[in-house]
């Protein structure tokens, strides 16, 4: 007998796929609603289940945020009597990843928005919802947690017609929590979201949404295929790079892993290939067949490069090399990750890393923490600056401390984006001010509809890349939504600013500002150092300098006193307890010069969040 | 094998006030179970000199909460309960004492400690300021002082005051004030501590929502070096970061924690340290009154290294420091083959001197003692040890 389906049984069966994304704000229930769905169609019994299964990492769980992608198959008999394949394919939740959830939103035809009955619309469910739309996803809006005390299903659905502009008339009502509305949902799901539309007998368009590195296996890939279809043992080829594989197995996640021989039209799973290096597999690129390949590459496609540099150093020397193979274990499965080691005067040997914005570094620098026991100094996030020297030379500096001394510049251009806001128009006025501050030029604004605006503004990157986005989450009350397009490096006048602790200049501190604020935020830094830097036995001066002119100083004072003078009695542990704090608290600093430099103080001259 | 166990501390956890800086175990007198709690404790006695066997008692400490907030007649019972179970393993030289609060003693209660063998008494009097005492919850007043104090030298001839420094609106000039009128009393011995904040107190909520004045750590630590010099100049000498003696008089059973010996720790949330182990009793006083056998809540068994530091961080907190050629005696190796690389550190930083005996605490070290300590935590180089 054929293994393989013949086209009539192809067709009949793609009619039966449903591939959907659930969107969500942080804790409105996406995770819980997932397990119910689960439950629900029987993947898993609940005695199976690990609560929130798809999640899987403990810094996700913690963070209430997806960083890996996960799809699941999933069987569903309706209320129509047709069994349905239904594939739930999760998106994670962060503006660093926007690139990731628009591919996995491509990969859909659908999308569930759950939005919390009491809390109401967020910020981030607005942005993924443009994203969907963007897609020209089906949107199921559900009202969730309605068991909830102080749930208002009908204000809420007010909302989703208001600031959405979706028709939630028949938004379901549920309570994932509860398992109150699983059934109606999936009901829609079947109703609503069309089934795939791809030609199955075209040549193979399969797309990547997401990637992971496995030790037995390979680079994985998790893809959706769009047209065509995919068997084990067949030849393909990465459009964006040309290279080929054999595949060598194909899976689908039910959520266990189950191996399949082919993958057809509408189908999302998992493809092995031997594929030895991650950066093989970019998330938005098309596989096709070698033999028969596709002349187009799926749209959409976009190479993730590091956008914001920082140096990694080690609080103990002797981890360096444990800290080489922590990242060298980490860009096997993050091919955004870049690394190379660097020196610095002040923190000894470590190593300048890339990230794609300021949430991917921290999770690498947690992860780096946590997983692999290494306590880090990070110094301040930079952006690559383009150096002309008098000499003529150009030359790429991603580390403050490596710019050349002024007299040497003669012209530095820093990373502009084009960065589109999407907000409801209540807050233009304070969105406008926001760039404004951020030395961004006002590009266009847009109506969208009779509520939704588009602001466009070019904006350094520079400036993006710290606290934008939290700072654009506080001044709209977390409504507004943020994408960002490099747009090239135009000149500005930067200066550098130097730290110096004790009178010596300490490099690790270094960074770049705009002429124009370079003295205020001097005032800032060295008042926020010297609150940082906890007292020495001797004074500290801390000064704030561009080229050699001193534009801030303050003084750390010296430690009086630090002694016990209480009666503690017989209770020696307890004694022994607070000087084990104080003891744990030096192990997180670094000793720069004869100053102890707690980790915070590296970071801290980039929050200009001036009290 | 340890040594048997020389000192015992007793644990009264009743106050008829509650100040606003204690963290101690401590219950607001009124409606207590006293009683049963007296009868919890001479069970706890029992049971535990039973089990960990000593007839060489060279110090006795009632402490609490208020020991003096017991009535006459409680206070009759602790005496005999004291001289039925502890008195016989004694030696002669017994240091005998227990806290006192100025405003709780009558003439009565004094004798019957004396009679039942105290010998040896410390008034929590914390300052001769009375808006200070006020502010820190203290219900008796410098008058007070005065009377109970002459009044327990008529009896006793080891008396001891606790002051406080670094109190809420606490001026250096009252410290100078404290310290003369400390002098008039009949006393060979002070305490003298600095008001530290713990969590769970009036002080510390007070703190949290910015209503506390504090003099500041530049004025705390003039404070303190005032105290150690006046207290000094006129006789009474520094022995411990925080205590102060005529020549003889030291406290003998603080000098047990401090050396790193062994003791018994009874009632409510008291503290023992026996046979190398570090335990805590159960602090809610309705659950050390039921305890079933010995009311330890939990016991930890030190490690060798951790015996080491606590030798240095306790010891450092004496004048006199720690004796090279104790430490080697207690635990086979000598200090500098442990800690050495420590010592060098802090001698750097010159938070200790060492002479050929002793290491100790350099006077500047002393208002930064915590740093010298902390130093020795984890640092124990142990590769030729067997453990």
């Amino acid at each position: 007998m054929n293994p393989y389906m013949n086209k009539q049984e192809l067709e009949n069966r793609q009619k039966k796929i449903r591939n959907f994304s659930i969107i969500a704000h942080i804790d409105h229930g996406k995770s819980t609603l997932a397990d119910r769905i689960l439950e629900r169609t029987g993947a898993l019994t609940a005695r199976e289940m690990k609560e929130q299964t798809l999640d899987a990492m403990d810094l996700e769980r913690e963070r209430g945020i997806t960083i890996k992608l996960n799809a699941v198959k999933l069987n569903y008999t309706a209320k129509d009597g047709v069994e349905y394949i239904l594939h739930l394919i999760d998106t994670p939740g962060h503006v660093d990843f926007t690139y990731e959830v628009s591919r996995s939103l491509a990969a859909c035809e659908g999308a569930v928005l759950v939005v919390d009955a009491a809390q109401g619309i967020e910020a981030q469910t607005l942005a993924n919802v443009y994203l969907a739309l963007d897609n020209d996803l089906e949107i199921i809006p559900v009202i969730n947690k309605i068991d909830l005390p102080s749930a208002d299903v009908e204000r809420v659905r007010q909302e989703i017609e208001d600031v959405i502009g979706l028709d939630a008339s028949d938004a379901v009502p549920a309570s994932a929590k509860a398992g109150i509305g699983i059934e109606e949902i999936l009901e829609q799901i079947v109703e609503l979201v069309p089934p795939p539309t791809g030609d199955p007998s075209a040549p193979l368009q399969a797309l990547i949404f997401d990637s992971y590195y496995d030790a037995y296996r390979g680079v994985v890939a998790s893809i959706r295929v769009v047209n065509g279809s995919v068997k084990v043992g067949d030849k393909v080829q990465m459009m964006s790079t040309g290279k080929s594989f054999e595949v060598t197995d194909l899976g689908v996640s039910t959520p266990k892993p189950l191996s399949v021989k082919e993958l057809n039209v509408g189908d999302v799973g998992t493809l092995s290939a031997s594929i030895k290096t991650v950066g093989d597999v970019r998330v938005g690129d098309t596989i096709t067949l070698a033999k028969n390949p596709s002349t187009e590459q799926l749209p959409g496609y976009r190479k993730m490069n590091p956008m914001v540099y920082c140096g990694l150093y080690p609080i103990d020397a002797a981890k360096y090399n444990d800290l080489r193979e922590a990242l060298e274990r980490l860009q096997l499965s993050d091919a955004a990750l870049e690394f190379e080691p660097e020196t610095s005067q002040a923190l000894g040997f470590g190593f300048r890393s890339g990230f794609l914005g300021m949430l991917h570094m921290e999770i690498i620098q947690e992860r780096i923490e946590r997983e692999f026991g290494i306590d880090l100094i990070t110094t301040a996030p930079s952006v690559i600056y383009h150096v002309t020297t008098t000499s003529g030379d150009v030359i790429h500096v991603d580390n403050p401390s490596k710019m050349p001394e002024q007299q040497k510049v003669e012209l530095i251009e820093e990373p502009y984006v084009k960065a589109a806001i999407m907000t409801p128009n209540d807050y233009v006025g304070s969105i406008m001010e926001l760039c404004q501050k951020k030395r961004g030029s006002f590009i266009d604004m847009e109506y969208i509809d009779t509520t939704r605006v588009k602001i466009t503004y070019d904006i350094p990157l520079s400036e993006i890349v710290y606290d934008f986005f939290d700072q654009l989450k506080s001044s709209t009350k977390g409504y507004a939504s943020l994408d960002y397009d490099l747009i090239g490096y135009r000149p500005s006048r930067l200066v550098k600013m130097d730290i110096l602790l004790n009178n010596e200049l300490v490099d690790a501190l270094s960074f770049i500002v705009h002429r124009d604020f370079a003295y205020e935020r001097g005032k800032v830094i060295v008042e926020k150092l010297k609150a940082l830097i906890p007292r020495m036995q001797f004074e500290v001066p801390i000064q704030a300098a561009v080229s050699t002119k001193i534009v801030a100083r303050s003084t750390i004072k010296a430690l009086r006193k630090n002694v016990l003078a209480k009666c503690y009695g017989g209770d020696i542990s307890r004694k022994r307890k607070l000087l084990e704090k104080q003891k744990e608290g030096k192990k997180r600093m670094k000793m720069v010069g004869s100053v102890e430099v707690p980790q915070e103080a590296f970071m801290s001259v980039l929050s200009m969040d001036e009290e | 094998m340890a040594a048997m166990a020389k000192a015992v501390y007793l644990h009264i956890p009743f106050c008829e006030h509650i100040c606003y800086y204690c963290d101690f175990n401590k219950v607001f007198l009124k409606n207590q179970p006293v009683d049963d709690y007296l009868d919890a404790l001479e069970r706890e006695i029992v049971l535990s000199l039973e089990q960990y066997p000593t007839d060489e008692i060279e110090t006795i400490f009632i402490g609490g909460g208020t020991p003096t907030a017991l009535d006459e007649v409680q206070m009759k019972r602790l005496m005999d309960m004291v001289e039925r179970h502890l008195l016989p393993l004694a030696t002669k030289n017994i240091e005998y004492s227990v806290e006192a609060n100025p405003n709780f003693v009558s003439a009565e209660k004094l004798d019957t400690m004396k009679r039942g063998g105290v010998n040896r008494v410390s008034f929590g009097v914390q300052t001769f300021d009375d808006g200070g005492l006020e502010r820190i919850g203290r219900t008796h007043r410098a008058d007070d002082v005065f009377a109970t104090v002459t009044e327990a030298a008529k009896r006793f001839d080891n008396i001891s005051i606790d002051l406080m420094f670094g109190l809420p609106e606490q001026t250096l000039e009252q410290i100078e004030r404290d310290l003369d009128l400390a002098f008039k009393l009949p006393i060979q011995h002070v305490s003298s501590y600095s008001l530290i904040l713990e969590p769970h107190t009036v002080f510390a909520i007070q703190d949290r929502k910015g209503k506390l004045r504090l003099p500041g750590e530049d004025i705390e630590v003039a404070m303190y070096l005032k105290v150690m010099e006046t207290l000094e100049r006129r006789g009474l000498k520094q022995y411990e970061i925080s205590n102060y003696s005529v020549e003889g008089r030291e406290s003998r059973h603080n000098q047990v924690y401090w050396r790193n010996e062994e003791y018994y720790g009874f009632g409510a949330g008291a503290h023992s340290y026996l046979n190398g182990e570090r335990r805590a009793n159960v602090a809610p006083i309705p659950h050390y009154i039921k305890a079933e056998g010995l009311p330890v809540r939990s016991t930890t068994t030190l490690e060798t290294f951790e015996r080491m530091e606590e030798e240095l961080f306790l010891g450092l907190r004496m004048r006199s420091g720690v004796s090279f050629e104790t430490f080697e005696t207690k635990y086979g190796v000598s200090m500098e083959s442990v800690f050495g690389h420590v010592l060098s550190e802090l001698k750097a930083k010159q938070l200790i001197e060492t002479t050929d005996t002793h290491v100790r605490l350099t006077e500047s070290g002393l208002p930064l003692a915590n740093e010298a300590f902390a130093a020795f935590i984890g640092e124990a180089r142990l590769n030729d040890v067997t453990t």
